[in-house]
């Protein structure tokens, strides 16, 4: 009676088996991220970077399509950081493959937006599960990330932008995109699928870099000489365009909408500035931004979740270390 | 409190509800912290709401308990007995508070606003304090094994009262 309860408790699993990806759990994905070196109290993903801060200067242009208080025209300040991919929090900054921006707009008690986004424009694979898998084939070496692309169709838009992709010389000079699609919900509630991209103002190549935290002393000093400011481009998505694919970008010709730039004039080390403490959760929105059904996007939450229960803990219980940099 | 022999109405309308909430809200709870589905931000919002309305029912629900009288326990039980359904039952009812405080704590010190289906926002920290973020966050967890615990508990000496006891402690809450 038991073996028959649980071979009917089995047979959906194998079958769903075998039309998708083995699923995941959060606390998984996290396991994989961290790898077998785990360095408490920082992040599980992107654990090296630096805080920056500084304001968004809103020209008004996006509050006819959102009612978030971010996009009428005005200033709001921002709590940032500049990463990079690894789960080494002392790791060499030129030799990661994505670098990251991440912001944190404290609205009100009741408005917080947090976002979180990346170099590549888009991703290799569509949901977290086979994500997952991409990971793997990462950590087993070329072989087997040659192998995955190739059983990935899906990755073909990633693969073309990597490889025309050339790392710059600077956080200031990248272009950090949000992947996934949101919806921006105007005054009458119509809502417009959107992604949006932080485009640099300043072009700097990689030569002479030298030392393991190269990009952040290059940021730290430029940002002492003077503002660096970026461009924030919103692009709206057409009807025959798929918000919920982030392996998919929408064609050039989609209209974009600037909504302002992003200036940052102060940065600090990531332990000495506001940033370390905030879980940098794509999925907390303001009133005026929704989430798509984008599988990917509707992973980071509870993966950001987990990342952060475990380094928040590790504060708290006084097992973080600060690593030495060397 | 001697002479009445069945809960009232009201005090089982509260105890069967509350049960069937206090079990969507254990099991929503631990799908979600392990889900990567699309379903988990929906799950994660609606388990937000439903802690509120869990603090507006559990408050309801004690004044209720306060206000009327309640069946006796069996003469049968020993006096260890009896203090072991008391302190049960007491703490139930602090569980049903502590859970959704503790829900909306860790929310708060997390700097993360909760929306109730739109109509409104209950206000969070303005910048995150991770240290009480991780307190808090441990703390749902452990209340939340212990609430299980204590239900597990609760059920099982229902179920001993009516089957093996055969007295009418249960046959008093339906």
């Amino acid at each position: 009676m038991k073996k028959v309860f649980l071979a009917l408790l089995l047979t959906p699993a194998i079958a769903l088996a075998t039309e998708s990806p083995a699923k995941v759990t959060a606390q998984q994905f996290v396991d994989l991220q961290q790898g077998d070196t785990v360095y408490p109290g920082f992040r599980r993903a992107h654990a090296k970077g630096m805080c920056v801060s500084g304001e968004f200067r809103s020209n008004g242009q996006l509050s006819a399509y959102s009612t978030a208080t971010v996009f009428q025209r005005g200033v709001m300040p921002f709590t940032g950081r500049l990463s990079i991919a690894g789960n080494n929090p002392t790791a060499p900054d030129l030799k990661a493959p994505v670098r990251s921006f991440a912001l944190s707009f404290a609205m009100s008690s009741t408005e917080q937006w947090r976002l979180a986004m990346n170099t590549p424009p888009v991703m290799a694979v569509a949901d977290p599960h086979t994500f997952y898998q991409q990971i793997q084939a990462i950590q087993a070496g070329p072989a087997a990330i040659k192998q995955f692309f190739a059983e990935h169709p899906e990755s073909k838009e990633f693969l073309t932008w990597a490889a025309q992709y050339e790392a710059s010389g600077s956080f200031a000079s990248e272009t950090y995109n949000s992947i996934n699609a949101f919806y921006l919900i105007n005054p009458d509630g119509k809502r417009q699928a959107v992604r949006w991209a932080i485009q640099p103002t300043v072009a700097v190549a990689a030569t002479d870099m030298q030392g393991a935290n190269a990009l952040q002393n290059e940021m730290a000093s430029r940002v002492l000489a003077g503002n660096v400011v970026f461009d924030w481009v919103f692009t709206l998505a057409d009807v025959t365009d798929d918000e919920n694919n982030a392996t998919k970008a929408w064609p050039d010709s989609r209209q974009n909408i600037t909504a302002g730039q992003i200036v940052i004039n102060s940065t600090s080390a990531q332990l000495e500035g506001g940033c370390h403490a905030i879980n940098f959760d794509p999925l907390v929105l303001p009133t005026g931004i929704e989430a798509t059904a984008d599988p990917i996007l509707r992973a980071r939450s509870s993966a950001y979740a987990e990342s952060y229960r475990r380094r928040a803990t590790e504060q708290l219980t006084g097992a973080f270390k600060e690593p030495k940099n060397d | 409190m001697t002479n009445t022999e069945r809960f009232s109405l009201s005090m089982r309308l509260f105890h069967w509800g509350m049960a069937a909430l206090i079990l969507a809200m254990l099991t929503a709870g631990l799908l979600m912290v392990a889900s990567l589905d699309g379903w988990q931000l929906t799950v994660l919002t609606v388990h937000q709401v439903f802690g509120v309305i869990a603090v507006l029912l559990v408050s309801a629900r004690l004044i209720n308990r306060l206000s009327q009288r309640i069946p006796a326990l069996p003469d049968e039980l020993t006096q260890w007995q009896k203090t072991a359904a008391r302190v049960s039952h007491w703490l139930l009812y602090g569980l049903m508070f502590a859970m959704p405080v503790s829900g909306y704590l860790m929310q708060y010190f997390g700097a993360r606003p909760i929306d109730v289906f739109g109509w409104f926002r209950l206000p969070a920290a303005l910048n995150v304090d991770i240290h009480n973020y991780a307190l808090f966050r441990e703390l749902h967890s452990l209340l939340a094994i212990a609430l299980i615990g204590i239900v597990m508990l609760h059920i099982g000496a229902a179920l001993h009262h009516h089957f093996i006891r055969k007295d009418k402690v249960l046959k008093s809450m339906l």
